[in-house]
C-alpha cells in the first residue's frame, strides 16, 4: 500500500459526493451495467455464437422437418411460424436462466451482492439493475432466430423493428421471475423443478412450434396466462404486420407480470441479503 | 458534504449527531443467538476506534449494522448524522466499506472492480478514471490492473478490497479485520494508510484481532465481547486501568500454576495464562502479603493490551 500525500489525499475535501439520494437512481444501473458490459467485451463471440446457431438449429430441425410435413400453421409458412416462436424461446432462455444461474451465484458464491449493498445501492435497484441488463441482452439476441428466419426467407417488414422491444419487456419480466426463483430456491440443483415443471412446459404451451387453438380447451385456456404467449403473439403480430388493438392487451398482461415478478424478486432478495 | 462538516464542527445538524457514528442499546438475534446484545458505541468525527473481541464477539455484525445489512431488533443507530435504517443509503454513500470476507468480483480485473464500484458510489464521470488509478495506486496494484481478481494473490486481493472501499474518498472507513493474510511489509504500509486516513480526519472503526495494531494505530479501543463493549479507552489508559504498569510471570509445574493462579484469586488479583506461565496482572498493586507468597516472578514485563483483552473477554473461547 502507497500512503497518500497531501498532494493526493485519500479522502475528498467537503463539497464533492453525495447530495440528495433518491429511491431509485440510475447510478447503482449504470454500475452493474458497467460491470457486464466488461463481461460482454471479453465473452461476446462466444454469447453471439451460441444466440445464432441455436436458433439455426430449431429451424432447420422444425422448420424443415416438420414443416415439409405440415406446410402452414395459423395461416403462416410454418418454417416462418417458427422462426417467429423461436424468439420467444430464446428470449425466455437468456433472461430466465440468466437470471436463476447468475444471481444466484454472485448471491451465494461470490457474494457480490453484499459488496454492492454496502455501496449506497439499495435492493430494488439492484434487481432492477440485474433484470434490465439481462433484458436488454434477451431484446438484442432474442433478434437472433428472427435474423436467420430472414436467411431462410421470411419477408421484411416494418414491424420486425418492434421485435427487440417485445423481447425487452418480455425478457424484463423473466428476469424478474428468474431472480426470484433464485432467491426461494436452496440450491441450484433445484432449480430443476422451476426448469422442468415451470418453464418447459410454458415454452411449449405457448403457441412457439404449434398453435395454441390445437391444444385441449384447459390447455389452450393456460397458454391465455402464460406471459410467453403473449410475447409470441406480439411477435407474429408484428413481424406479419397484423398489429391492432388487441395487442394493447398482450402488452398490459406482460407488463402486469413484470410489475407481479419485481415485486416477489425484491422482497424475497430483500429477505436474502438483508437479515 | 458541506452539512457533514458543518455537523462535525458547528453543530448545524441535530445534536444526537455529533458522534459520526452513535449506536445506543443496539440488540441483533440470530434465532437463539443474540449477536449484539444492548451494544452502545460512539465514535467521534476523526477518531480511528480499534474494535477489539473473540471471534463470535459481534464486531462484524455490528460493522453489517452500520451499513443497514443487518437490521437492529431494538436500538437507535445514526452514521454521519443519518438515522439507519431510513437514510441508510445517504449514510453509505459517504461511508468506505472493507468487509472480512472477500467479494471481489472474481471474473473482473483489479480496474474493473474499481470501476463499477467509483459508479456505484457515484464518482462524477470526469474524476472515475483518475479515481480509479489512485485507488489502483493506494493498494500498489498498478502493474497488475488488468489481471483478474481471480489470479491475484491472497495479499493482494485484500489490497483491492481495501482500496475499492476508498475508491470514493469516504468520510467514514468500516475496516473489519483488514490486515489477515498481508505479509508484514504489506501489513506496515497498511497501517501508514490507516495513519494517513487518520491525518485527513477520516473517522476510521477497524476491527482487528492484532493486538499491536490496535495499539499503533487506533486512538481508542473498544472490547466487544458476548455482543457488548466491555472497556473502552485509549490503549494506555486501558493497560493501567485493567493490567497495570507491570505483569509478574511466574513459571512452574502446573500444580504451582493453579496455586499461584487461586492464591491471586483469594488476594482479587487478575492473571491470566501465558503459555507455559501465570502472569500476575497489575503486579505492582498486589498486596505484600501475596508477593511473599508468590515468590519473586521469573519475568517481570510491562502489562500489554493483550493482557487486558485476555482478562477482560475470557480466557477460553466459546
Ligand atoms: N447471518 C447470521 N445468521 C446466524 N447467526 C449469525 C449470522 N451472522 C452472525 N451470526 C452469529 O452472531 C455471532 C457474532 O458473529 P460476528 O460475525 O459478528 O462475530 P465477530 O466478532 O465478527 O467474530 P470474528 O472475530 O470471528 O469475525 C456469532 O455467534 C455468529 O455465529
Ligand atoms: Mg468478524
Amino acid at each position: 500500500m502507497t500512503a497518500p500525500t497531501a498532494a493526493d489525499p485519500v479522502t475528498a475535501e467537503p463539497g464533492g459526493v453525495a447530495g440528495d439520494i433518491g429511491w431509485f437512481e440510475w447510478a447503482p444501473v449504470r454500475g452493474v451495467w458497467s460491470r457486464e458490459l466488461a463481461l460482454y467485451r471479453r465473452h461476446w463471440a462466444s454469447t453471439s455464437f451460441a444466440a445464432l446457431v441455436e436458433p439455426t438449429i430449431y429451424l432447420l430441425a422444425f422448420g424443415f422437418g416438420f414443416g415439409s410435413l405440415i406446410g402452414t400453421a395459423y395461416g403462416y409458412d410454418y418454417r416462418d411460424f417458427v422462426a417467429t416462436g423461436v424468439v420467444a424461446t430464446s428470449v425466455l432462455f437468456i433472461s430466465a436462466f440468466g437470471a436463476m444461474f447468475g444471481t444466484f451465484i454472485r448471491r451465494t458464491f461470490q457474494h457480490t451482492y453484499d459488496a454492492v449493498l454496502a455501496a449506497p445501492v439499495d435492493v430494488h435497484e439492484l434487481v432492477t439493475a440485474e433484470a434490465s441488463w439481462l433484458a436488454a441482452k434477451a431484446g438484442v439476441y432474442g433478434c437472433a432466430p428472427m435474423v436467420v428466419g430472414i436467411a431462410f426467407g421470411l419477408p421484411l417488414g416494418p414491424g420486425m423493428l418492434l421485435v427487440p422491444f417485445v423481447g425487452f419487456l418480455t425478457g424484463l419480466a423473466f428476469a424478474l421471475f428468474g431472480i426470484w426463483v433464485s432467491a426461494i430456491m436452496p440450491s441450484i440443483n433445484s432449480f430443476d423443478y422451476i426448469i422442468s415443471g415451470v418453464l418447459a412446459p410454458m415454452f411449449l404451451v405457448a403457441g412457439t412450434f404449434f398453435p395454441v387453438d390445437q391444444l385441449p380447451p384447459w390447455a389452450a385456456g393456460a397458454a391465455r396466462v402464460n406471459p410467453l404467449y403473449h410475447c409470441v403473439e406480439l411477435v407474429r403480430d408484428s413481424v406479419f404486420g397484423n398489429l391492432g388493438w388487441h395487442d394493447f392487451a398482450h402488452v398490459g398482461v406482460l407488463l402486469l407480470f413484470v410489475a407481479l415478478m419485481w415485486s416477489l424478486a425484491v422482497w424475497k432478495m430483500s429477505a436474502r441479503l438483508i437479515d | 458534504m458541506a452539512t457533514l462538516q458543518a455537523g462535525s464542527r458547528d453543530g448545524l445538524l441535530p445534536d444526537h449527531t455529533l458522534s459520526a457514528i452513535s449506536i445506543r442499546g443496539a440488540v441483533k438475534r440470530y434465532g437463539a443467538i443474540t449477536a449484539v446484545d444492548g451494544l452502545d458505541l460512539e465514535v467521534p468525527y476523526g477518531v480511528c476506534l480499534g474494535l477489539l473481541g473473540p471471534n463470535g464477539a459481534g464486531k462484524s455484525t455490528t460493522m453489517r449494522m452500520l451499513t443497514a445489512q443487518s437490521r437492529a431488533d431494538e436500538g437507535e443507530i445514526t452514521v454521519l448524522g443519518n438515522v439507519l435504517p431510513k437514510e441508510s443509503k445517504k449514510a453509505r454513500a459517504l461511508m468506505g466499506v472493507v468487509p472480512q470476507q472477500d467479494n471481489l468480483d472474481e471474473e473482473l480485473t483489479a480496474r474493473q472492480n474499481l470501476e463499477v464500484f467509483a459508479h456505484l458510489y457515484r464518482v462524477p464521470k470526469g474524476d472515475r478514471v483518475a479515481a480509479v488509478d489512485r485507488a489502483l495506486a493506494v493498494a500498489q496494484l498498478t502493474d497488475r490492473a488488468d489481471t483478474k481478481a481471480d489470479d491475484l494473490s491472497g495479499g493482494m486481493r485484500r489490497r483491492l478490497l481495501i482500496a475499492r472501499g476508498l475508491v470514493h474518498r469516504p468520510r467514514l472507513v468500516l475496516l473489519d479485520e483488514p490486515t489477515v493474510g498481508l505479509d508484514p511489509q504489506v501489513r506496515q504500509e497498511l497501517w501508514s494508510l490507516v495513519a494517513a486516513l487518520r491525518a485527513e480526519g477520516v473517522t476510521t472503526l477497524m476491527s482487528t484481532h492484532y493486538i499491536e495494531e490496535a495499539e499503533r494505530l487506533a486512538d481508542e479501543c473498544a472490547l466487544m465481547s458476548r455482543g457488548r463493549v466491555v472497556a473502552r479507552g485509549t490503549p494506555a489508559d486501558l493497560i493501567a486501568e485493567h493490567a497495570g504498569a507491570r505483569v509478574d510471570e511466574h513459571h512452574g509445574p502446573p500444580d504451582r500454576l493453579a496455586e499461584i493462579a487461586e492464591l491471586a484469586r483469594q488476594a482479587g488479583v487478575a492473571t491470566r495464562r501465558t503459555g507455559p506461565s501465570v502472569s500476575v496482572l497489575a503486579a505492582e498493586r498486589q498486596p505484600e502479603s501475596l508477593r511473599d507468597r508468590l515468590g519473586p516472578p521469573s519475568v517481570q514485563r510491562a502489562a500489554s493490551l493483550e493482557d487486558v483483552f485476555v482478562v477482560l473477554t475470557g480466557e477460553s473461547v466459546e
